[in-house]
Order: C-alpha cells, then sequence, then structure tokens
C-alpha cells in the first residue's frame, strides 16, 4: 500500500474518530510520525471534526474555565496543608531551653529546702547532744558516787545500826553505816517515803541514859538523790539513831510523833 | 486570554503545550481548554442533549484531563481523540444513568444535524448558519455515519452492524463523507 492509498483508505479517518482498535492505532501512530503527507492528512480530518464540533455546540463554555480552575485549586489545597506542619519543630531549641530553666528553678528549690530542713535538724540535733552530754556527765558524776561509796563501804570498818519503822510508818526500814573514825554517818533512805512539801526528814544521834537527841543534819533534796544515800557528819558518841519529819530547816527537838525510824548501836564487841 | 489562531487549530497538534499541561502547567492547560473546550462541549451536547447537564461533564473532563494529563502518549494516538474518548464516554455515562433516565424521560437521541437544526443561537467562533446550509447538502447517508462513527464514538464494527453494510464501506464512506465536509470548509 502506497502513501496516497494508504490516505485514501479511509483508516485515518476512523483513526482520528477513535474507531479503531488500540493496535491499530499505535501503528497509525507510527506512521504518522514518519510520513509528513499522513501527518498533514490528519490534523486537516481533525480539524474538520473539530469544526463541526463546535457548529453543535450550544455556546462557548468559556466562562466554565474559571470554575474548573477553582475545583483543581480546591484539590491541589489538601496537598500543602500537610507539608506547612513541619515546620512546628523550628521552636525545639527554645522549649528545651524553657525546660532547662524550669527544672534549674525546681531543682534550686529543692536544694533550699532541702538545706534549711538540714539546718533545722542540725539545730536539734546540737541541742539534744548537749542533752546527753549533760546526761552523761550526770551518769558519769551519779556513778562517781556510786563508785566513792562503794569504796567507802570496802574500805572502812562500819558500824552497820539498822532502824526499824516505828508506829506512823511500820514497814520502813533504814541501815545507818557510821563510819566512826571519820565521824562520818551515811543513810541509806531508800525506804523512807517522799516528804509531803513543807516538810523535810532529820537525822538524830541519841544518848540512852539520860535520852538527849542531838540533830546531826537533814535529808536535803531529799527527792532529787537518786542513791538516797545520805552523807552526814557525826563526832557524838551515839547510843541509838532516829529520824523524824520535821518542817523545813529542821527543829532544835525531835517532833516524837512523827518519828519515822528508830535503831540502837549495838555494843561492840 | 489566549486566543487560538484558526491556522493553528486547523493544522497541527499543540504539542509543546500537550508537554507543559503533563508538567502540570495551568497556563498550558488554560490554553488546552480554549483550543479544545467548545467542540468537546458540542460533542458532548449531542449526546445528553441538555445544557446543563453538559456543563457538568464538559468540567469533569477537563479535571479529568488534567489529573491524568501523564497519561496520554502520542504513540498511541492523537491528543484530541484521547480527548474525544473521555468526553463520550463521560457522556454516554451520563445518558445510561439512573438519575438522568428520571429527569429526562423524554431524551429521545437525536442526530447532530437536527439540533443544528434546532440551533437559535450561534457560537461565535463559526458561521453555523453556512455550516447548517452545507450539511444539509450531505447525502443523508453520510450525516447517519459521521454522527455514529464521531459523535456516538462507534467503532468500526459497530457502525457496520447498525448501517447494515460491511467493514470495508464504513471505511470508505465516512472517508467520502467527511471529504464532503472538508471541501466545504475550504470554500468558506
Amino acid at each position: 500500500m502506497n502513501l496516497n492509498e494508504y490516505i485514501e483508505s479511509g483508516l485515518l479517518e476512523l483513526y482520528v474518530c477513535g474507531a479503531l482498535s488500540p493496535e491499530e492505532s499505535i501503528e497509525i501512530s507510527k506512521k504518522l510520525h514518519e510520513h509528513p503527507e499522513i501527518k498533514s492528512e490528519v490534523e486537516q480530518i481533525e480539524s474538520a471534526l473539530q469544526y463541526l464540533g463546535t457548529a453543535v455546540a450550544p455556546y462557548n463554555p468559556e466562562e466554565l474555565l474559571d470554575s474548573i480552575k477553582q475545583k483543581l485549586k480546591n484539590m491541589d489545597h489538601s496537598i500543602p496543608v500537610i507539608v506547612a506542619k513541619p515546620k512546628r519543630t523550628t521552636n525545639w531549641t527554645a522549649y528545651i531551653g524553657w525546660a532547662a530553666c524550669i527544672i534549674l528553678a525546681i531543682g534550686l528549690l529543692a536544694l533550699f529546702q532541702k538545706n534549711h530542713s538540714l539546718r533545722t535538724e542540725l539545730r536539734a540535733v546540737a541541742i539534744k547532744n548537749v542533752q546527753i552530754e549533760q546526761e552523761i556527765e550526770n551518769v558519769r558524776k551519779s556513778s562517781e558516787k556510786t563508785k566513792q561509796l562503794l569504796g567507802i563501804l570496802r574500805d572502812y570498818d562500819l558500824t552497820r545500826v539498822p532502824l526499824k519503822g516505828q508506829k506512823i510508818a511500820p514497814d520502813v526500814f533504814v541501815n545507818i553505816l557510821w563510819d566512826q573514825k571519820e565521824n562520818r554517818a551515811f543513810i541509806d533512805a531508800k525506804d523512807l517515803p517522799e516528804p509531803p512539801p513543807g516538810k523535810v526528814y532529820q537525822v538524830w544521834s541519841l544518848t540512852l541514859d539520860p535520852l538527849t537527841p542531838t540533830s546531826i543534819g537533814l535529808l536535803d533534796q531529799f527527792e532529787e538523790d537518786e542513791n538516797k544515800i545520805f552523807v552526814l557528819n557525826n563526832p557524838n558518841n551515839s547510843e541509838a539513831f532516829g529520824i523524824t519529819l520535821e518542817p523545813a530547816g529542821g527543829s532544835t527537838s525531835p517532833t516524837m510523833e512523827q518519828l519515822y525510824v528508830l535503831g540502837a548501836v549495838e555494843a561492840k564487841s | 486570554m489566549y486566543i487560538f489562531n484558526q491556522r493553528e487549530l486547523n493544522y497541527m497538534q499543540p504539542d509543546a503545550l500537550i508537554l507543559e499541561l503533563q508538567s502540570k502547567n495551568l497556563k498550558a492547560f488554560e490554553q488546552i481548554y480554549n483550543l479544545y473546550s467548545e467542540n468537546i462541549f458540542g460533542v458532548i451536547f449531542a449526546i445528553v442533549q441538555h445544557e446543563k447537564i453538559s456543563e457538568e461533564i464538559l468540567q469533569d473532563v477537563f479535571i479529568k484531563v488534567w489529573n491524568n494529563a501523564e497519561k496520554y502518549s502520542p504513540t498511541k494516538g492523537r491528543f484530541f481523540t484521547w480527548l474525544l474518548n473521555i468526553a463520550r464516554n463521560a457522556a454516554i455515562d451520563e445518558i445510561r444513568s439512573k438519575s438522568f433516565k428520571k429527569s429526562n424521560q423524554n431524551y429521545n437521541a437525536s442526530f447532530y444535524v437536527d439540533i443544528l437544526e434546532e440551533k437559535s443561537s450561534f457560537s461565535s467562533k463559526i458561521d453555523a448558519i453556512g455550516i447548517k446550509k452545507y450539511i444539509n447538502t450531505l447525502k443523508p447517508f453520510c450525516k447517519k455515519i459521521i454522527d455514529l462513527l464521531y459523535f456516538k464514538g462507534f467503532t468500526q464494527k459497530e457502525a457496520s452492524e447498525k448501517l447494515e453494510i460491511p467493514l470495508g464501506t464504513v471505511k470508505t464512506q465516512n472517508r467520502n463523507c467527511l471529504n464532503s465536509l472538508r471541501e466545504i470548509l475550504i470554500e468558506k
């Protein structure tokens, strides 16, 4: 088939109308690029058909272009919205900075608070320390006193004088250890009840014939002395000892109604 | 607004413009629209014969052209033929749709020639009175074969069955009829 026959066959008209199979159309498209005569013929057929279409159109739809472009724009707008979002990430350094500031402030505040509470605690501990030191000192003193007493009890030849409870306090028992060399008397008054306010125990040395009481001292600060062992001077040749409850400051002679304990010194062998 | 010249419309396919369209150039799209919208509108109207519906279809067709432009390849056929297929398919889908059948119960497919007869207002770009006069000089057979192959999108085989003529005759008769049309246009 030469070019002219090809053009005259009517295939090109069907090609432009779209009435051929895809394979036939591809073949003609190839020929069209190879032969300018075929291309020119196709363009003229196309032009005639376009003219015919235009003639049938009720009017020129040129105003519809704006509406179409608007629709295309609306479709396109859905894309940049997604792209725009990542801009938010640019402020990361600022956020980190602020976060660091806040954390630092919280940390400083916590440290300050901690420091304050530690100081308070330290003060409390210091006070307690002083108290404990005082207590240790007291215990040490008490322990020393006890050692001293023990030493005395061991070292000396003491006369033991048991004093028995009298009418007013039958169950009470007081021991007096009398160091005749040093003229001291140790009164172990553990059994005596605490004296009522304004009253004090007074210790008497007695000679029996005739019965003469001599005051050897008061059991001062009775309630404060834990050991309840009192040391009093006794230079008398005592034959007996007694303890009475007297008004504060003591009396010159014993109040016999308030005689708590009484005991005689056993004759030396 | 870009106004195409008759020479361009008559003798060439705007290949450069099509490439620009395929790379999503909106200006190229506008020029393509100006080149093809009126004749494609004519084809759509010849099928649905309803102005508002034709407008809707035309918009859909050109949105499709924008979205699917890269699917067109000159190795497969003419750009105009590609456009023609999209438009005819969209228009035929519409007249087959339930909503169209409901609202256009008295729809009766007619020739483009009848449409030309009924036209009262004419396109600015062509002398419709002139073309109508000359089209009327076409043989009735020519009017019919052009209607089927061009406006209704029949294949060669479908047209031969519809017109009850051999396949080869469809080809040659269509050629003869279109030649008569081209003569009319050259005269003008």
